[in-house]
């Protein structure tokens, strides 16, 4: 008890940069709680990751070596009989796609209390107080979390990366996997096509504030002006009016341009995901309270139908 | 096959809100059809007129002012809706647990053999339900699906899962299912006139927690709501001011200085 298990993330091979961070914020938990950090790697080339995940202030390291790749039923088994063994205070899983479709059954599995895409935490004689945004990132809350034991999944980029070579017992773990309802056949890259957007220099990108389908002629007008290559945030994608090798984000492409020109975008956190990275942030919106404002360098607050035409001027 | 789908009203906050206590007050926010459960319906609905889904069933948790949105999913086609509320509900910050409690109730009566939601709520974002409900109802399931092929012959839903970075993980999953579904997987199609038209012979039926043998008890979150502020701006950028001509002047300039001419 009062021991923290943090459940790592990797995909095709590759440690997830989350994994790290999670040993962060772990640490930082289990210092509060005054347990041991606990660190379960699933699936893959567990002792090349556990090598990896061997940073100071990790315990233990525990790996199952089931599998290749994920699998959410062998994720929720692993987990499951870490924590009977274990017997942790918390458990820390990482908000991702493939976090969100293990952590929840195993939350309920457990009956643990379950706070999900939580950006940080305050453990103290009162017990359990999480950060996390509502309102599609426009508010932040604070939630107390009732119960001795819970289960966090954490929003990555929150937390530093741990650095360092640790000194942390790696013991492999027989875990007995019920057979899966369901089968990872393979995996698909999207986004090919005549363009990669993570080539380009400048970047013109348009969201949802351009409205309809038609006015995206504007800032097709800007791009060729500029001789910048035109990207997009989700729902522009979403609706069809680009195709998916635009899509700028999380679940997109992460790029990097020398200038990346935000049309019409809010800046959610999935979208930021995908472009801080670049040089030069400029935001043309008309609320001046978008999170794009956030992290923009240069910003106009206006409406993008009344600076676009103007801006393209100034280019041609 | 019958496909239960889970739908919310969500509150959409106004450019400008006030927070009153630890919500954003009621004259700002505009409720509308979560938009991830959108997809969700059109999902089922396209099922349904496949010859796949015999019937469409949205269940949604929220008080009466809800109905308005949830016949927004029956004008889109879906065939019947189910509400729950209850004064358990009000002013609590509901777990995901709380959640899965009532909709098991709901699978238990509906006995259905897929189960759609959204992959979150857009007001709080938990993105947990679905998955959640799957384990306690023992159904399989996947998590973010934006590419659905339903074999119901075989007894497997054929679905892409939208992973981080551009890369789609294809899956098999067995029947029955819960599916949480994410934006792009369909076009959601507006509602017709027609359609609004027949919605309002749809039956809503409005069920509480005693209906379903649940108690207040069964879903008394592990979870208070003690704080609600707006993050601090952190911006340091450089806001360009004058009307559209002088602050696009301005940015070509800046524009220029960063190497940008065609």
């Amino acid at each position: 008890m009062s021991d923290v298990l943090v459940v790592s993330e990797h995909r095709r091979g590759e440690l997830r940069d989350v994994s790290l961070e999670l040993l962060t914020a772990g640490r930082e938990l289990a210092d509060a709680l005054g347990g041991d950090l606990h660190v379960a790697v699933v699936a893959g080339d567990v002792e090349r990751f556990a090598d990896d995940l061997n940073r100071p202030g990790v315990d233990r390291i525990h790996a199952v070596a089931n599998g290749e790749e994920f699998d959410h039923t062998v994720y929720a088994a692993a987990v499951d009989a870490l924590v009977e063994t274990i017997d942790p205070t918390a458990v820390l899983a990482p908000n991702s796609v493939n976090g969100l479709d293990y952590a929840p059954a195993v939350a309920e599995r457990l009956d643990l209390p379950l706070v999900t895409d939580v950006l940080g935490f305050e453990y103290d004689d009162d017990g359990l107080t999480v950060t996390r945004e509502m309102y599609g990132s426009k508010v932040e809350t604070s939630v107390a979390v009732e119960g001795d034991r819970f289960c966090l999944t954490m929003r990555g980029g929150e937390f530093a990366p741990a650095e360092g070579v640790g000194d942390a017992e790696v013991e492999s773990v027989d875990v007995e996997t019920p057979e899966s309802g369901a089968r990872v056949k393979g995996f698909e890259e999207v986004g090919g096509g005549d363009v990669d957007i993570a080539d380009a220099d400048v970047l013109v990108s348009v969201g949802r504030g351009i409205g309809e389908e038609e006015n995206l002629e504007l800032v097709e007008d800007l791009a060729d002006a500029l001789g910048a290559t035109l990207s997009s945030s989700r729902p522009i994608v979403d609706n069809g009016w680009l195709p998916k090798n635009r899509q700028v984000g999380q679940s997109g492409k992460v790029v990097t341009p020398d200038v990346y020109i935000a049309v019409g975008i809010s800046g959610a956190v999935q979208h930021v995901a995908g472009m801080k990275g670049s040089d030069t942030i400029v935001a043309i919106n008309t609320d001046p309270n978008a999170p794009i404002f956030d992290i923009a360098d240069y910003g106009i607050v206006g409406d993008l139908f009344d600076v676009v035409p103007e801006l393209v001027a100034e280019f041609e | 096959m019958k496909v239960l789908v889970t739908v919310k009203e969500v509150g959409v906050a106004d450019d400008d809100f006030e927070i009153e206590g630890t919500d954003i007050a009621a004259s700002d926010l505009e409720y509308d059809l979560n938009e991830w459960d959108d997809y969700a319906v059109e999902a089922g609905v396209q099922l349904a007129e496949a010859g796949i889904a015999d019937e469409v069933v949205a269940v949604t948790i929220g008080p009466e002012r809800a109905e308005e949105t949830i016949r927004m999913a029956l004008a889109k086609g879906a065939d019947r809706a189910v509400r729950v509320w209850d004064d358990a509900f009000e002013g609590s910050f509901a777990d995901v647990a709380s959640k899965v409690d009532v909709f098991e109730a709901i699978v238990d009566e509906e006995e259905p053999d897929l189960v759609l939601s959204g992959v979150q709520a857009a007001d709080t974002a938990f993105g947990a339900t679905g998955v959640a409900l799957a384990e306690r109802i023992g159904f399989d399931h996947a998590a973010v699906v934006n590419d659905l092929d339903l074999d119901a012959e075989a007894g497997v839903a054929n679905v892409h899962r939208e992973l981080e970075g551009g890369i789609e993980e294809l899956t098999e999953v067995d029947l029955p299912a819960v599916l949480t579904v994410q934006t792009g997987l369909n076009e959601p199609r507006y509602a017709s006139l027609r359609g609004i038209r027949q919605a309002q012979r749809k039956e809503i039926a409005a069920t509480d927690l005693a209906d379903l043998g649940l108690s207040p008890a069964d879903v008394e979150s592990a979870l208070t709501l003690t704080e609600m502020y707006e993050p601090e701006s952190e911006s340091d950028a450089e806001l360009i001011e004058g009307d559209a001509g002088e602050a696009a002047g301005r940015l070509a300039e800046v524009l220029r200085e960063k190497g940008v001419d065609a």
